[in-house]
């Protein structure tokens, strides 16, 4: 049925524009972070420290967006049953947890010059921890399991467990009484401080959208690789 | 892992022999399922509110004396007392209902220790009223302002620490 040539049901992607968007993204970051120092002063309770707000914040997010694609591509691929929308989840995923790890570790960082602690096991904190070994859970199934079709479903059931919990995480202030601060408004912010996390939230998302694109593109080489390594053994007839 | 389409024992037909669970699924999951229980139940302390108030703390009344709590409000301004040479801190948390606790803290405190900052201590209500803290945690608002005119951060926590001992 399917010819020697093409024995995989998708193409490989080429990838040039997106590697010009990435040294964009990265060069954006830079000049945000430059922007940033230069027109914040020290705040007046923390002085420096504040500007940990300008990636951690942002970190944290994003990584609520790449959570999102995760739940959007995981139902698209029960639905639909196309391969690629179970890489596209897994990739967003990764980059999910990455910024899931540093929203934790630079929190850690901050908290132990201002709370005085580099922990609490608060309802915000905790719920963030979770839901990053939930991810961290999601990544390793996906390593642990061979056969695509069944990787992509139980994936994807993992993935919709992971990401409903983002919501939890971002009312968990609201709702719990925390150590963690409730969310801050332009109101609670001086005007510096509050352009200075719109430009680097914008660098972390294109950060983040580059990072998806190579990890999907780097996935789907992978797949093609296989489906045609698996049609040559197969003498071409047939896609197993 | 175990490539089955270099053996000849793999043919297709013998496909579904992959479909056995691998016991490192197994393991991970049992992990994960563990870990998550722990911490929704173990690590929450099966209480998701992180402190007491004032007025909740005193409501407990005897029930509330001599056992670990945590116990967070605001520093009342004005009540901070600080000796620099015995380490010795002494301030009453208050709350929106105007309850006032007396705590004692021994150690320096975050740099952000200051009056009306908002605090969560860990430690146990003494009989004699007074909370004894082991460990004191500042609990930040949301609000981020520049200082104003004149104002230097740095040198704002020295002199808040030196004047109320002084």
């Amino acid at each position: 049925m399917t010819s020697a040539v093409a024995n995989s049901p998708f193409e490989a992607p080429k990838s040039g524009r997106w590697l010009l968007f990435g040294w964009l993204a990265f060069a954006y970051l830079i000049a945000a972070q430059a922007i940033s120092i230069a027109i914040s002063p020290p705040d007046r309770d923390m002085g420096d420290l504040q500007k940990i707000l300008y990636i951690h914040v942002p970190a944290a997010w994003n990584m609520g967006i790449c959570y999102f694609l995760v739940a959007i591509y995981s139902m698209r691929y029960l639905w639909k049953r196309d391969e690629r929308d179970d890489l596209k989840a897994a990739a967003a995923a990764e980059v999910g947890t990455l910024l899931n790890g540093l929203t934790l570790v630079l929190g850690m960082i901050w908290g132990r010059p201002t709370w005085g602690v580099w922990w609490a096991w608060d309802a915000r904190l905790t719920s963030t921890l979770v839901m990053f070994l939930i991810f961290a859970g999601y990544l390793a199934l996906r390593a642990f399991v061979d056969e695509p079709e069944r990787r992509a479903q139980w994936s994807a059931a993992a993935g919709l467990f992971g990401a409903i919990n983002y919501p939890i995480v971002y009312m968990s202030v609201r709702w719990w009484r925390t150590l963690h601060q409730v969310q801050s408004t332009p109101d609670t912010l001086d005007p510096s401080y509050a352009l200075s996390l719109r430009l680097n939230a914008f660098a972390i998302l294109f950060i983040a959208i580059f990072f998806i694109r190579r990890r999907y593109e780097a996935a789907l080489t992978e797949r093609v690789a296989e489906h045609e390594l698996q049609a040559a053994v197969l003498g071409g007839s047939s896609r197993g | 892992m175990n490539t089955p389409v270099n053996t000849p024992a793999n043919t297709p037909a013998n496909t579904p022999a992959r479909r056995r669970v691998k016991p490192g699924i197994v393991a991970a999951i049992v992990v994960l399922v563990g870990a998550f229980g722990w911490l929704i139940w173990g690590g929450l302390d099966s209480n998701v509110v992180y402190f007491l108030e004032p007025h909740e703390l005193l409501a407990k009344g005897v029930s509330g004396v001599d056992v670990p709590v945590r116990l967070g409000g605001q520093v009342k301004p004005g009540s901070v007392k600080w000796d620099e040479v015995s380490s010795d801190l002494q301030f009453e948390i208050t709350d929106t209902t105007g309850m006032i606790v007396r705590v004692r803290s021994t150690g320096v405190p975050p740099q952000m220790f200051r009056d009306a900052m908002g605090v969560v201590v860990e430690g146990r209500l003494g009989s004699d009223t007074l909370f004894h803290s082991t460990s004191l945690m500042i609990k930040h608002s949301n609000e981020y302002r520049a200082p104003k005119e004149g104002e230097q951060p740095k040198e704002m926590y020295k002199s808040l620490m030196k004047v109320p001992g002084a």
